[in-house]
């Protein structure tokens, strides 16, 4: 269904557009049979000359199953609704599949940095590529990220992916991502990180391996990793002043 | 001990600015609170203009940069909650309408309660004066998540900043005041005969939320100041490079804030039902039912609130749990909704004003309560959390709690607040702007927010899937849908100011209602009751087999009844 | 100015002042637990702040904890002579509870000037953050509660609002124990 809005790109999107649907099929009924129930009783008990409100203590038995038994059909309904969200959960935030590559995600006020590992296949050693405001991921790959925070909580978003984690400064929190289908999509930051919040744009560019490849050597090229990753927050007053003026 | 001696008649000062007397207090409250409205709703007005026509100078505002859009969603947050929700719908209705349905004379401690609204007061001077200090009004969001609020140079507003949090801190040292006034004096303050269970359901639900708030702003009290420390102090209390730990606001926040959303459900679901019974002439179908649901939800409401933290950085396997709570937590409010719409069963339903707001309160809490299983439902909340979704469900049951809520009170208790009729008319031409423009708002976000449309962004600009024409007209909508709804409140102002001279005068009890704040007059004298009264009876004794009324005053003594 | 009815009413059983008195130290046990439980907390994950707590002074704590808990007896005798419609002797014992905070106090500043001279400031890390804090807060609803004491304590040597002894001797009672609660946490744990 979310398909119409925002393609999915990973490979647990569609499990999370199940899950958004189911939820929605059941709390849409649920919306529907009350609403209905409101408006039918709103109709058939308006005020009428000469006809008064019947005494209703609430204890008729034939009336209170109306309550009882919806009661009881909507908890059966939320047990469906969180066995479903749950597993969607598990899968995504509390397992780690092997790891193909993994990829440093750096958030600060306001860009998003990445490091990842160079034609040697490693983190942190001296052919690594970093890169700016861009991730190059190869589809069919599964990706581990370390997501760390140099200020500010942020939080790193991906909505193609349908992925979300926020990123706190003094830890590195570990996740998983499988991109399926190439493509460029939208990284957001979905934390509130101050003046820079909205600029904090970035993409993910999923590949084929064959461009993820052609990529990977454009980018291992001696004079591009001179590239580094940009200070933290020294830069943030003067962005303000810069921001703060009319143009 | 049934009269009271009056000195002198009390000059301008001790009556209406010094007053102890619990109805001049509602009134301060319902005012500031309502200024304050205007003050929330200008805030969204600007903001929203700002993303209907982006880079565009808002009319009555200017040009929205990206710092001051920060401070509008802050400020926004902060006063509809803090200056509007809970100072109308706890302090004004509470105060009000407690010693009158209770049958006795005042608080059961005035001069505290006189207290709680001078800190009130304070508080929100301090509140409004962060907008002229230098950096000009906290940005960062009424969450305030430190590192970012902890900090000046990062959220570059570090006077407003600390402002923002002592304004805070002393709002909640003034309802913490009220609240335990609010409490004894239900507990103590009762007319003879009047049971627990003859309360009026507004009463106790604004006592429970009084416990509630009670029980959880404490550990937010303690956080506050920890803040106001690393603001102001230099300490590190959740600074991790000095061994603190942001995580830890998060939890002392959302422990309170969960709660809080409840306190201020409460007394709106409260005044809903008083005024559901009125309309429809019936007993609520189930008291005791509401109630305990009620004790349940206030109960299941301390254990649901890392919900709003499913992705934080909590341990993973936390979030199963409260996904559990999350989702357990609808079934007592599903319960306490089907038994308020079972009330119309066999009913004899009035559309007055009133019963307006109050059904469409029912409509629109249903819509707001149903979108918050998405976001509880951890998996789904991976990709729904910090989106325009989120935005469009709170705004479903804040807006239901203290706009619906607000208004089904104010054109139901007007009368006897102020003794004078409102228009219907007008009330209706309210109310119809207002429900359609509100719906305008929020529908097209919840479709903004389900394509991706993230939280606290002024301009999306810089985002291809954003930015796109299809979103743009829905925010657009959206925007135009608020510049209907702010107008319609227009014949409000006019009804509720016009009436209070103009509207024809109010008897004891124009709503032929049973309890007791119908049985004085309308203003009710200072000491409220003539006579003491005495209760017979529950509050819904309506439709009574064998009586030639279809109400029963809960001060009128039993009497044979005559049967048929 | 005569009390309102609701004031004398007490559909409960229990007069209003004392309802009232509880409830308020309700929410403050939720404020010092909500502080406490983070302190806990934080030092659960910081075994190296015993180093910095080794330099409070236990002696004075000890000192004060004797302090606080007599005063907690004279607040007792005050109630028991206020209950015998005795308004001197109990302003004389609510007085003598005022002094003993006042020692406490004065204990207190002795300890955090001596701790500040040594360079153990509120910012100077996480357990000294915490431990100004807490005992910060305690002394401030020490301070308040002698404040209080002294106003009541006026009413009641003229024998009036005698009920309010009572209500002044709960709240202090909670004030002395939430420092039973400080002091291991802050003092000796490892």
């Amino acid at each position: 269904m979310l398909q119409r809005f925002l393609t999915g790109a990973s490979s647990y999107s569609h499990s999370v557009d199940h899950l958004i649907f189911l939820v929605a099929a059941i709390v849409g009924f649920w919306l529907l049979a009350a609403e209905g129930a409101l408006f039918w009783l709103m109709f058939k008990f308006r005020h009428r000359e000469g006809r008064g409100p019947q005494y209703i203590t609430g204890e008729e038995k034939h009336l209170t199953r109306w309550i009882s038994i919806p009661h009881s059909l909507v908890i059966l309904c939320d047990i469906v609704i969180i066995v479903y969200a749950v597993t969607v959960w598990v899968n995504i935030k509390q397992t780690l599949p092997p790891a193909g590559q993994t990829v440093r995600i750096y958030g600060q006020q306001w860009t998003w940095s990445f490091q990842q590992p160079g034609p040697d296949g490693v983190l942190d050693t001296a052919d690594d590529i970093r890169t700016v405001g861009e991730l190059h991921v190869r589809a069919g790959t599964t990706y581990h990220f370390e997501l760390v925070s140099r200020d500010t909580v942020h939080s790193f978003s991906v909505p193609a992916f349908r992925l979300k984690q926020d990123a706190l400064p003094g830890r590195v929190i570990t996740g998983w991502f499988l991109p399926t289908r190439p493509g460029t999509y939208d990284i957001q930051c979905t934390q509130m990180c101050g003046l820079g919040h909205a600029l904090m744009a970035a993409r993910v560019v999923v590949e084929t391996p064959q461009e993820h490849a052609a990529w990977l050597q454009r980018a291992s090229n001696p004079s591009l990793a001179a590239q580094t990753v940009p200070p933290a927050t020294a830069v943030a007053p003067a962005i303000a002043t810069v921001a703060e003026v009319r143009p | 001990m049934s009269t009271q001696l009056h000195a002198a008649e009390p000059g301008i000062f001790r009556k209406y600015l010094w007053s102890t007397d619990h109805k001049i207090i509602s009134m301060q409250y319902l005012f500031t609170g309502m200024v304050m409205g205007l003050v929330g709703g200008y805030l969204a007005y600007v903001f929203r203009m700002q993303l209907a026509f982006p880079n565009r100078d808002v009319p009555g505002f200017g040009l929205v940069t990206p710092g001051k859009y920060n401070a509008l969603v802050t400020m926004h947050g902060t006063i509809m909650i803090f200056w509007v929700a809970m100072p109308v719908l706890v302090a004004a209705f509470g105060n009000f309408l407690i010693p009158l349905m209770i049958g006795c004379d005042d608080m059961a401690f005035p001069r505290i309660n006189r207290l709680s609204y001078q800190i009130f007061f304070f508080s929100t001077v301090v509140l409004l004066s962060s907008f002229l200090v230098k950096g000009g009004a906290f940005g960062g969001s009424w969450t305030a998540y430190p590192p970012l609020s902890a900090k000046g140079a990062y959220n570059l507003t570090p006077a407003g900043a600390s402002l923002w949090l002592i304004a805070v801190v002393l709002e909640f040292v003034a309802f913490l005041l009220g609240g335990v006034n609010f409490v004894v004096t239900a507990m103590n303050g009762r007319a003879p005969g009047m049971k627990m269970y003859d309360l009026p359901m507004v009463v106790w639900l604004i006592v429970l939320a009084s416990i509630m708030f009670m029980a959880s702003v404490g550990p937010l009290v303690a956080g506050a100041v920890m803040l106001l420390f690393d603001q102001t102090l230099a300490t590190g209390f959740y600074d991790p490079a000095r061994g603190g730990d942001p995580l830890l606001w998060q939890h002392l926040f959302w422990f309170f804030g969960h709660p809080e959303v409840y306190v201020v459900l409460l007394p709106a679901i409260g005044i809903v039902a008083d005024v559901l019974a009125v309309f429809a002439r019936k007993k609520l179908f189930g008291y005791r039912t509401i109630l305990y649901t009620a004790w349940a939800t206030a109960v299941l409401s301390f254990v649901v609130w890392a919900h709003h933290q499913f992705i934080a950085g909590i341990d993973p396997r936390m979030a199963n749990i409260f996904s559990i709570t999350t989702l357990i937590i609808s079934i007592p409010i599903a319960e306490m909704v089907f038994v308020y719409i079972a009330t119309l069963y066999g009913g004899s339903i009035r559309f007055t004003t009133p019963m307006l707001w109050a059904l469409a309160f029912i409509a629109e809490f249903l819509i707001g309560g149903v979108t918050g299983i998405f976001l509880g439902a951890s998996g789904a909340d991976i990709y729904l959390h910090d989106t325009y979704f989120v935005i469009a469900h709170f705004h479903y049951t804040f807006v239901p709690i203290a706009v619906i809520g607000t208004f089904a009170g104010l054109t139901f208790w007007y009368p006897k607040m102020f003794g004078r009729m409102m228009n219907e008319t007008l009330g209706k031409i309210h109310f119809w702007g207002t429900i359609v423009g509100f719906n305008v708002v929020f529908i097209p976000l919840f479709i903004t927010g389900a394509a991706g449309d993230q939280r606290r962004v002024y301009n999306y600009a810089l985002f291809p899937e954003q930015a796109r024409p299809e979103l743009q007209h829905l925010r657009t909508l959206s925007t135009i849908g608020l510049l209907v709804m702010l107008a319609s409140q227009l014949p409000f102002l006019f009804n509720f100011i016009w009436s209070l001279r103009h509207g024809e005068r109010a008897e004891a009890n124009p709503w032929r209602s049973n309890t007791l704040e119908w049985t004085v007059a309308s203003p009710p004298p200072h000491g409220n009751f003539a006579e003491m009264p005495t209760v017979y009876r529950g509050p819904y004794e309506y439709g009574t087999p064998g009586r030639s009324e279809d109400y029963w005053p809960q001060n009128v003594p039993d009497e044979v009844l005559q049967r048929p | 100015m005569s009390k309102s009815i609701a004031n004398t009413r007490s559909a409960t059983g229990i007069p209003s002042a004392r309802l009232i008195t509880w409830w308020v130290i309700a929410s403050e046990i939720v404020i010092f637990g909500g502080l406490l439980a983070s302190y806990s907390m934080h030092r659960l994950g910081h075994p190296e702040w015993q180093s910095s707590a080794a330099h409070t002074n236990t002696w004075a704590g000890a000192f004060n904890t004797l302090v606080l808990l007599t005063s907690s007896l004279s607040a007792v005798l005050a109630h028991k002579a206020a209950d015998g419609g005795n308004g001197a002797q109990a302003a004389k014992y609510l007085r003598l509870t005022i002094l003993g905070g006042a020692i406490f106090l004065a204990v207190k500043a002795f300890e955090w000037t001596t701790e500040i001279r040594e360079g153990f400031t509120l910012p100077a890390g996480g357990f000294w953050s915490f431990y100004y804090t807490l005992t910060g807060l305690h002394g401030l609803h020490v301070l308040a509660g002698m404040l209080i004491m002294l106003v009541i304590a006026a009413d009641a040597a003229k024998n009036e609002e005698l009920q309010r002894v009572e209500c002044v001797g709960l709240y202090w009672h909670f004030v002395d124990i939430v420092w039973i609660f400080l002091f291991p946490l802050l003092y000796i744990a490892r």
